[in-house]
């Protein structure tokens, strides 16, 4: 099995004055672009062991973020900390430590998958055996195949590979299941989620919200380059008053006072014609909301619920869908 | 895993090896074309014995004295028919009888034409009676190393360092910032130094086998010249790799799209292939913009070869291309390692 490649980390590891700094600091984080102001003024902070997720939609700022972190862009303004250490006076130890995957990183198309890796490995001085990191990103039947016949979902776990020859204390993702297929995406998943048993510390971005809500112990939310919420996502999705979201389409204009009255509702908007409840007791209020429609002479054309998600809570915070680009 | 494959500049040089040799397109180019293009110029320009030069005259007198030029084969033709030869290129010159001698027709823009006035010329006034007043012989030389074929060799060697060294830096260099790949790698630890390293490193054990091959196909097959010292052959070709290397980099360096790669690097060869003598001398283009000439590496290089092979001079003897050659390795390896881009 997979796991049994992935060594056990334990969290206190490392000089034991950088032992009880956090995996990453980031403290009043700036960036701006010519035409745009990429991120606008970021605080965080990510402790040892988590599984933290950046989700927002394209544009948001998360791939700039990230790529700060990683040291690959400077901050107009504010400081960067990881493990203890910043991009200016540690970077070839950090370099060392942490283990990244970009987005869209093209590795040679006539290398095959073990040349690939060991070229990676050979950059770390210490890490796991390429023999490891094939198992653990399951690609032993491609072992020997060159990159350019590679699925997408397996290109992407030769990046994950590649991340995780130096046995990294800290690993980025930017977007590691974008474009992928569903299975692909899973399979993905069940590697994070192998990493995460394994105590590493992982920071991910993605705009995939059930992505964030399966994989990541705790989210920022962001929009503009801003944090607009952070928390678990069980605290984010709490925060929108409801856990059911009551989604409906009339044949005409309602009234949304006696909507708003039923016990349990606890907002409504509109998106492109379809009306949205945010509802708490769900068995009660049902009944009631079509009472209320029903009181007003109005035909449902549709009508469903499901629980909320971290996409509502996006909707919920800036009115717009995540695919709103 | 044995310490040679934990080392990170063989595991990059490798890539490069295994990149290369995998593109069967490169290899053609680098290895086969100059061989192809060798043999044709070697045919096209292949020693003949001295030419027999065609003539005609209008009267069988004539024709008999113009014969007796062992230069010369005559034919007797009237005058309509010798002109249409004259204009077809069936015969060089018409002798022309006339009532005070004899008079030439003849393009005097054409060298053979004009070899053939004077074998002519002679021929018919010694039949005459014209006796020379100094006593001349002849001492012929027929020497390797004056033919066209050791002339274009070495300035296809500098031409084929070019272009390899070009175009094997500067599309990889552009294709793996496209592919973003330059950038996950300076994410890595790795050691930058190290990848622009690798190419200069795969790029030295390649000129073995390019300039080998080359060379040792225009020594065997057509019989060229070495008068200098290999050792410092060996050394030009590497001065030379390693300038246009830099100048690759140079191109490579700032460019994201291969298209813009590629339009930069014609635009850096073009003015090379056409002005230093690759094919021709270069002296013979204006004196005005001879310093410009002079001064692109291109002509150092083939300069220095050819003093190499043909003259068999020194490096001491060839201080001007040399150190243009050294100029042209440390100024766009200096700028360009200040203006890369890494991502």
């Amino acid at each position: 099995m997979a796991e049994n490649w992935i060594h056990q980390r334990p969290i206190a590891e490392g000089k034991t004055a950088q032992a009880e700094a956090p995996s990453l600091l980031l403290r009043g984080l700036r960036k701006a672009f010519t035409d745009v102001v990429a991120v606008d003024g970021l605080d965080l902070e990510v402790t040892r062991g988590e599984c933290f997720g950046l989700l927002g939609p394209n544009g948001a700022g998360k791939t700039t973020t990230i790529e700060i972190c990683e040291g690959l862009t400077d901050p107009d303004a504010g400081t960067v900390e990881l493990l203890g250490l910043n991009w200016k006076a540690g970077a070839n130890e950090l370099r060392q430590r942490i283990g990244i995957q970009l987005q869209e990183t093209q590795f040679p198309d006539k290398m095959t998958v073990e040349e690939t890796l060991y070229l990676f490995r050979s950059f770390f001085k210490h890490g796991i055996s390429v023999d490891e990191s094939i198992k653990t990103a399951q690609l032993e039947e491609k072992r020997t195949s060159r990159v350019g016949g590679l699925s997408g979902g397996q290109k992407q776990r030769l990046a994950m590979a590649c991340a995780l020859v130096g046995d990294p204390e800290l690993l980025f993702l930017d977007e590691p299941t974008t474009g992928l297929d569903p299975q692909a995406r899973r399979h993905l998943w069940d590697l994070v989620d192998e990493l995460k048993r394994a105590g590493r510390t992982i920071i991910l971005t993605t705009h995939y919200m059930d992505e964030a809500e399966r994989l990541c112990d705790r989210v920022a939310i962001m929009d503009h380059g801003k944090i607009i919420a952070l928390g678990t996502p069980q605290q984010l999705i709490g925060s929108i008053g409801g856990e059911h979201i009551v989604e409906f389409a009339l044949n005409g204009d309602v009234d949304v006072a006696p909507l708003l009255a039923v016990p349990g509702v606890q907002s409504h908007r509109v998106d492109a014609g379809l009306h949205q409840l945010s509802v708490s007791h769900l068995h009660t209020a049902v009944p009631a909301i079509f009472a209320a429609l029903a009181g007003q002479n109005l035909n449902l054309s549709e009508f469903r619920t499901h629980s909320a998600t971290l996409e509502d809570v996006f909707v919920g915070l800036t009115g717009r869908n995540l695919r709103d680009e | 895993m044995s310490s040679l494959e934990q080392s990170s500049l063989y595991q990059l040089t490798l890539t490069r090896f295994r990149l290369f040799l995998r593109e069967p397109e490169a290899i053609f180019w680098i290895f086969i074309f100059p061989i192809l293009l060798a043999v044709g110029l070697g045919i096209a320009f292949r020693n003949r014995p001295a030419d027999v030069l065609q003539v005609a005259a209008t009267t069988t007198q004539l024709t008999r004295a113009l014969s007796s030029d062992k230069g010369l084969t005559a034919s007797t033709m009237d005058e309509p028919q010798g002109t249409h030869a004259l204009a077809t290129g069936g015969i060089l010159l018409l002798a022309i009888k006339t009532p005070e001698g004899v008079q030439y027709k003849y393009d005097d823009t054409n060298p053979d034409a004009r070899t053939a006035r004077l074998l002519a010329d002679r021929a018919i006034q010694t039949e005459a009676g014209r006796r020379d007043t100094v006593a001349a012989g002849n001492q012929l030389v027929h020497e390797t190393g004056a033919r066209y074929i050791d002339f274009v060799v070495p300035g296809l060697l500098g031409m084929n360092l070019m272009s390899s060294a070009i175009w094997g830096l500067g599309f990889a260099i552009v294709e793996a910032r496209q592919k973003k790949l330059l950038k996950r790698l300076v994410a890595s630890p790795m050691p930058r130094w190290q990848y622009l390293a690798s190419y200069l490193l795969s790029r030295l054990v390649m000129l073995v086998i390019e300039v080998g091959a080359f060379l040792g196909f225009a020594r065997f097959v057509f019989g060229v010249p070495f008068r200098g010292s290999f050792l410092e052959l060996a050394f030009l070709c590497v001065l030379t790799s390693l300038s246009f290397s830099a100048l690759g980099l140079l191109v490579a360096s700032r460019a994201r799209t291969m298209e813009a790669a590629s339009g930069l690097m014609n635009l850096v060869m073009l003015p090379m292939w056409i002005l230093s003598g690759v094919f021709f001398s270069a002296s013979r283009f204006p004196a005005i913009i001879q310093p410009v000439v002079r001064a692109l590496p291109l002509t150092a290089a083939i300069d220095a070869l050819r003093g190499n092979m043909l003259q068999g001079l020194n490096l001491g003897q060839m201080m001007m291309p040399v150190g243009t050659l050294l100029i042209w390795l440390i100024v766009p390896f200096a700028v360009s390692l200040r203006i890369f881009r890494w991502r």
